[in-house]
């Protein structure tokens, strides 16, 4: 009995382990440093993780639909790219929705290939990577794309902006997390997106049309894209086109840490912002202590492969795994 | 003719036919668009191919072995920059400097043991976490990298041997030395993966890991030599390329790890495992070289590379899921 308790112990300690991570970073980064928890500091941390989650924001319905999206990192430096072309050529009020139907079109393309086509999402995603990538370096020519008139414009209200004292960024990553949240955990859609994920075959069997589902996932996630692009490009007003490189695998981490099982069926939109605001304080925490960035990296690394450890060791009961 | 062999030596051939289409488009249309005097395929340019095709081609035999054995390995570009780090950082230390020419086969295996070594940690945390594959080496990727910037910083690295250029510069039989380490590798990897008990039971363990190891095979260690073979073979890739270059930033190699999956999934390897060859990779490694090369010989810009080998590859998929279907139909009769 002794042991089956410690097991239970062990195994809800494991199940909350990414929030017990999570608490003694930030037990230990405000003893290494009282400036860490200066609301000043925190609000930083969370506006330059605000793009960051947002895209992971879209990725978890994604994965957990069972599927990924390694495009994210290319779409968004399109439509970073494609808004702030269109701020000066038709003006700001239609840029913005020229510029969400332009990625929404992109997700569709995605979604319709995976849902629809049953093709393998990895391999499909990593070509749209690519692919998104030279589309996104055709239509700029290869230029930085910058805003002419910088001082005159409100387009930058998204990025640079504050409402009731809190940057624009949070809030909308914040409003974002609560709807998407309320529509994976309390309606029939969501419900839907997790029994696709958990298990196709049975999904299709009780009535869910599993290509819709999928398809939706990618629509999702292609309009956090094209939020965070908005954020960025409001943020910065000029870009680069390599803007987003780089992020989706960022992004994917910050989903994995969050709890999200790469196989689908599991996953929060609770945990995930979690894990966005791991990697973002554990970023700053390391800077703050006067670590060089790159030392994240390894740290990242570290956490990461604890984390799933510890979930995985949670659902098989034990701790090594039993491949022989 | 047996049902669906038809299918399967459509599929198995073509990354062939996709290379000599491409070859009769560039050659059709360079005599049109291209700007310079030269054909196409001009035997230097196709020399040239060979050579630049090498430092993805040498990683990409190690990603198939991994892939066929139902893994993936995403810091393979990490592995690459770090051991061009240990390669030419080691060259500088002073017991190698006093050693002369003799240092630099030691470079060499200091480099390649240090790729080995990061691929061995990969596919022991996979054995024994039981973590996927993907999330191991996708942390990996930011750690390793990670400690490529530990080594040096943001500097770069840099130590000029010109014997080691001349080396790496050198041509035999008309090939350069970087296309001989690919074509030895893949000779290699071919006998590895077809003619020992090592490969057949990669390929088995990919196919169905429940029936491998009811047959008795030992899946752990297979999958850590693999993933030792792919982090030797990224640092091997490293070594080839920075004997001639010379220096090695700590962004270099960032990508590789698309680019390599890109090759071999072009050659018909099944990410899901258990089905794929060395030598289709090694056509999926020169299709996708000579389509870079044939872009800008027709004058298109280095940006629409990218969109169109992207493109291509879900084309492949299309198309690899119809022949599939038209198998099992011809089964199914």
């Amino acid at each position: 009995m002794e042991a089956t308790g410690a097991r239970r112990i062990g195994q809800s300690l494991a199940k909350q382990g990414i929030l017990i991570a999570f608490a003694l970073f930030m037990i230990g980064f405000t003893i290494a440093n009282q400036r860490f928890l200066d609301p000043d500091n925190v609000m930083g941390v969370m506006r330059s993780s605000a793009i960051l989650g947002v895209m992971a924001l879209g990725v978890t319905f994604v994965v957990i639909s069972g599927n990924l999206d390694l495009s994210v990192g290319s779409m968004m430096s399109f439509s970073t790219i494609v808004v702030l072309d269109l701020h000066d050529r038709i003006g700001p009020e239609l840029a913005i929705p020229a510029m969400f139907l332009m990625t929404l079109g992109l997700g569709a393309f995605i979604g319709i290939l995976v849902g629809y086509l049953r093709l393998n999402s990895l391999i499909v995603t990593l070509g749209m990577l690519s692919a998104i990538h030279g589309l996104t370096l055709t239509y700029s020519g290869g230029q930085n794309m910058d805003i002419d008139d910088k001082a005159g414009t409100w387009f930058s209200v998204f990025g640079r902006d504050e409402a009731l004292g809190v940057p624009m960024p949070i809030l909308i990553f914040a409003l974002l997390a609560a709807v998407l949240g309320m529509a994976l955990a309390k309606t029939p859609f969501g419900r839907k997106v997790y029994a696709v994920g958990g298990n196709g075959t049975a999904a299709t069997f009780s009535g869910i049309r599993r290509a819709r589902v999928v398809l939706s996932c990618y629509l999702i996630s292609a309009f956090c894209v094209a939020t965070a692009g908005l954020i960025q490009a409001s943020r910065s007003l000029g870009s680069q086109n390599t803007v987003g490189q780089g992020l989706e695998l960022e992004v994917l981490a910050a989903v994995i840490l969050g709890g999200a099982s790469l196989l689908g069926g599991s996953g929060t939109i609770f945990k995930t912002v979690i894990g966005v605001l791991i990697l973002g304080f554990i970023q700053n925490g390391l800077l703050l202590v006067g670590l060089e960035f790159y030392v994240q990296y390894v740290v990242t690394w570290v956490i990461i492969i604890l984390a799933v450890w510890l979930d995985v060791a949670a659902k098989r009961g034990r701790l090594w795994s039993s491949i022989a | 003719m047996q049902p669906g062999a038809l299918s399967r030596n459509l599929k198995n051939g073509a990354i062939w036919a996709f290379i000599v289409l491409e070859l009769i488009f560039f050659t059709v249309a360079g005599e049109y668009l291209s700007l310079s005097e030269k054909n196409f395929m001009d035997a230097d340019n196709m020399l040239l191919l060979l050579k630049q095709s090498a430092p993805i081609g040498i990683i990409a035999m190690g990603m198939t072995v991994v892939m066929i054995n139902g893994n993936i390995d995403l810091s393979v570009g990490a592995t690459f920059a770090l051991a061009a780090i240990v390669l030419l950082d080691s060259m500088t230390w002073p017991f190698m400097q006093a050693m002369g020419v003799g240092a630099i086969p030691l470079a060499w295996l200091f480099a390649l043991a240090a790729g080995t070594a990061l691929g061995a940690l990969n596919g022991l945390i996979v054995w024994k976490t039981g973590v996927d594959a993907f999330i191991v080496t996708l942390g990996a990727m930011l750690g390793y990298r990670g400690l490529v910037f530990m080594y040096n910083g943001e500097q770069p690295t840099s130590h000029l041997n010109w014997t080691l250029v001349d080396f790496a510069e050198a041509q035999f039989l008309g090939l350069h030395t970087a296309t001989w380490f690919l074509l030895l590798v893949t000779a290699v990897m071919w006998f590895v993966m077809n003619r020992t008990v090592h490969g057949r039971n990669a390929y088995a363990i990919g196919d169905n890991r429940a029936a491998a190891v009811n047959a008795g095979i030992r899946v752990g260690p297979h999958m850590m030599i693999n993933f030792m073979i792919v982090g030797f073979l990224a640092a091997l890739s490293a070594v080839v390329f920075y004997s001639e270059s010379g220096s090695v930033n700590p962004n270099d190699g960032e990508l590789y790890e698309l680019w390599v999956i890109t090759a071999v999934v072009l050659g018909g390897t099944k990410l899901t495992g258990g089905a794929g060859s060395i030598v289709s990779t090694f056509g999926g490694v020169l299709a996708i070289q000579l389509l870079r090369k044939g872009l800008s010989h027709i004058g298109a810009d280095t940006e629409t590379v990218n969109l169109v080998i992207g493109l291509i590859l879900i084309a492949v998929l299309i198309l690899d899921r119809q022949l599939n279907i038209k198998g099992r139909e011809a089964l199914r009769t």
